[in-house]
C-alpha cells in the first residue's frame, strides 16, 4: 500500500462535537497517574480562577486523534494502521481546556513525506469551543507527525 | 504554591519521580483515551507486528512525565506548550497477579530556558526506561505569574 502523496494540504472539517464533562475529565487525569486537585475538585479548579475542573495538558489528545481517524480511515490515504508509529507530537493552548467546554477539531494535512517505503505524515488539529450562539473561540493546536512503516520496516 | 519567574535561573533543578507502570495501567489509559490499537494491550498482536511485546501509548508516557511539571506549576493550566518526539517504546511486561511493576519510568526536569518578556520558563524534561531516553526534546512552556 502506498501514501497518496496528495493528500498535503487536504483539511478535514469539523465534524462531531465533544462534550468535556468532570467525570472524564477525571479519568483521563488517573489514566495519566495525575494527582493535581484542579482535575478532581471543582472547589480547588475554582480557587485558582477557573470556572470548572481543568484538563490536564495532553487531554486534547482524545479529540485531536478523533479528528485524525477522520484521515487514518480515508479509503483514498492508503494508511495501515497497523503500521502507524507515532513520531511526535505538540500541544499549544491558546486557553485551558476546561469541564463544560462544547469542542470542535478541524484537521489540516500539513505535510506528507515519503521514508523508505513509507512515510511521515504531519497533521494540525485547530481545537475550537462552541459558544453559546455557535461562536468558535482558538482552545487548542495540536500537532502531530506519524510515521506509516513500509514493509519490512 | 506557584514558583517566582524572578527566583529562576536556566539549569535549576525541579525536581524528579517514578512513574510505575504495569499492564493494567495500559488498559486504563487505552479506555480514558480511546486509542485503542492492540499493541497496547496484546502480546499475540504486538510480536505480530515486529515489535519485541506490549509497549505503552507514547501518550500515556508523554501525559504522565508532565505531571511533574503540573505539580511544580501549581495549576495545570500554566502549561501552555507541551511537546515531545517518541525516540523508544516503554516495554510492559505481564506482572499481572504480582505487586511488581511492567515497566518503570524515570523523570526529572529542568529549567531549559526563561523568557522574560513572555513571562514564561521552559522546563526541559529527561524521561528514561529500562536505562534509555524514551522521548527526547521534551519541552513544557509554562505561564508564571
Amino acid at each position: 500500500m502506498t501514501i497518496n502523496p496528495d493528500l498535503q494540504g487536504r483539511s478535514y472539517p469539523a465534524a462531531e462535537v465533544y462534550d468535556v464533562d468532570r467525570e472524564k475529565i477525571r479519568e483521563f487525569a488517573r489514566a495519566v497517574k495525575a494527582t493535581h486537585p484542579a482535575h478532581f475538585d471543582v472547589d480547588a479548579a475554582k480557587a485558582l480562577g477557573h470556572t470548572d475542573l481543568v484538563a490536564p495538558p495532553t487531554f486534547a489528545i482524545i479529540i485531536a486523534q478523533r479528528a485524525d481517524a477522520q484521515l487514518i480511515e480515508d479509503p483514498e490515504a492508503g494508511i495501515d494502521f497497523s503500521r502507524v508509529v507515532h513520531a511526535d507530537q505538540r500541544f499549544i493552548h491558546h486557553r485551558p481546556i476546561l469541564a463544560g467546554d462544547r469542542l470542535v477539531a478541524e484537521l489540516h494535512v500539513d505535510g506528507v513525506r515519503a521514508m523508505g517505503g513509507g512515510a511521515m505524515i504531519t497533521t494540525r488539529s485547530e481545537i475550537f469551543a462552541l459558544g453559546a450562539d455557535d461562536s468558535k473561540e482558538p482552545v487548542t493546536t495540536t500537532t502531530s507527525s506519524i510515521l506509516v512503516r513500509g514493509e519490512g520496516q | 504554591m506557584s514558583p517566582s519567574f524572578n527566583e529562576l535561573s536556566a539549569g535549576q533543578e525541579i525536581g524528579s519521580r517514578t512513574i510505575q507502570v504495569t499492564r493494567t495501567d495500559l488498559v486504563k489509559y487505552a479506555g480514558a483515551s480511546g486509542d485503542f490499537n492492540p499493541i497496547h494491550w496484546n502480546e499475540t498482536f504486538a510480536t505480530g507486528v515486529e515489535l519485541p511485546g506490549v509497549i505503552a501509548h507514547g501518550m500515556f508516557t508523554m501525559g504522565s512525565a508532565v505531571q511533574l511539571v503540573t505539580d511544580w506549576a501549581g495549576d495545570p493550566a500554566a502549561v501552555v506548550d507541551f511537546q515531545t518526539r517518541f525516540t523508544k517504546p516503554v516495554m510492559v511486561t505481564d506482572t499481572t497477579g504480582t505487586a511488581e511493576p511492567g515497566a518503570t519510568i524515570e523523570v526529572s526536569g529542568t529549567i531549559g530556558k526563561l523568557d522574560a518578556d513572555a513571562g514564561t520558563a521552559r522546563v526541559d524534561l529527561t524521561v528514561v526506561s529500562a536505562g534509555q531516553k524514551v522521548l527526547m526534546k521534551a519541552q513544557a512552556v509554562v505561564r508564571l505569574s
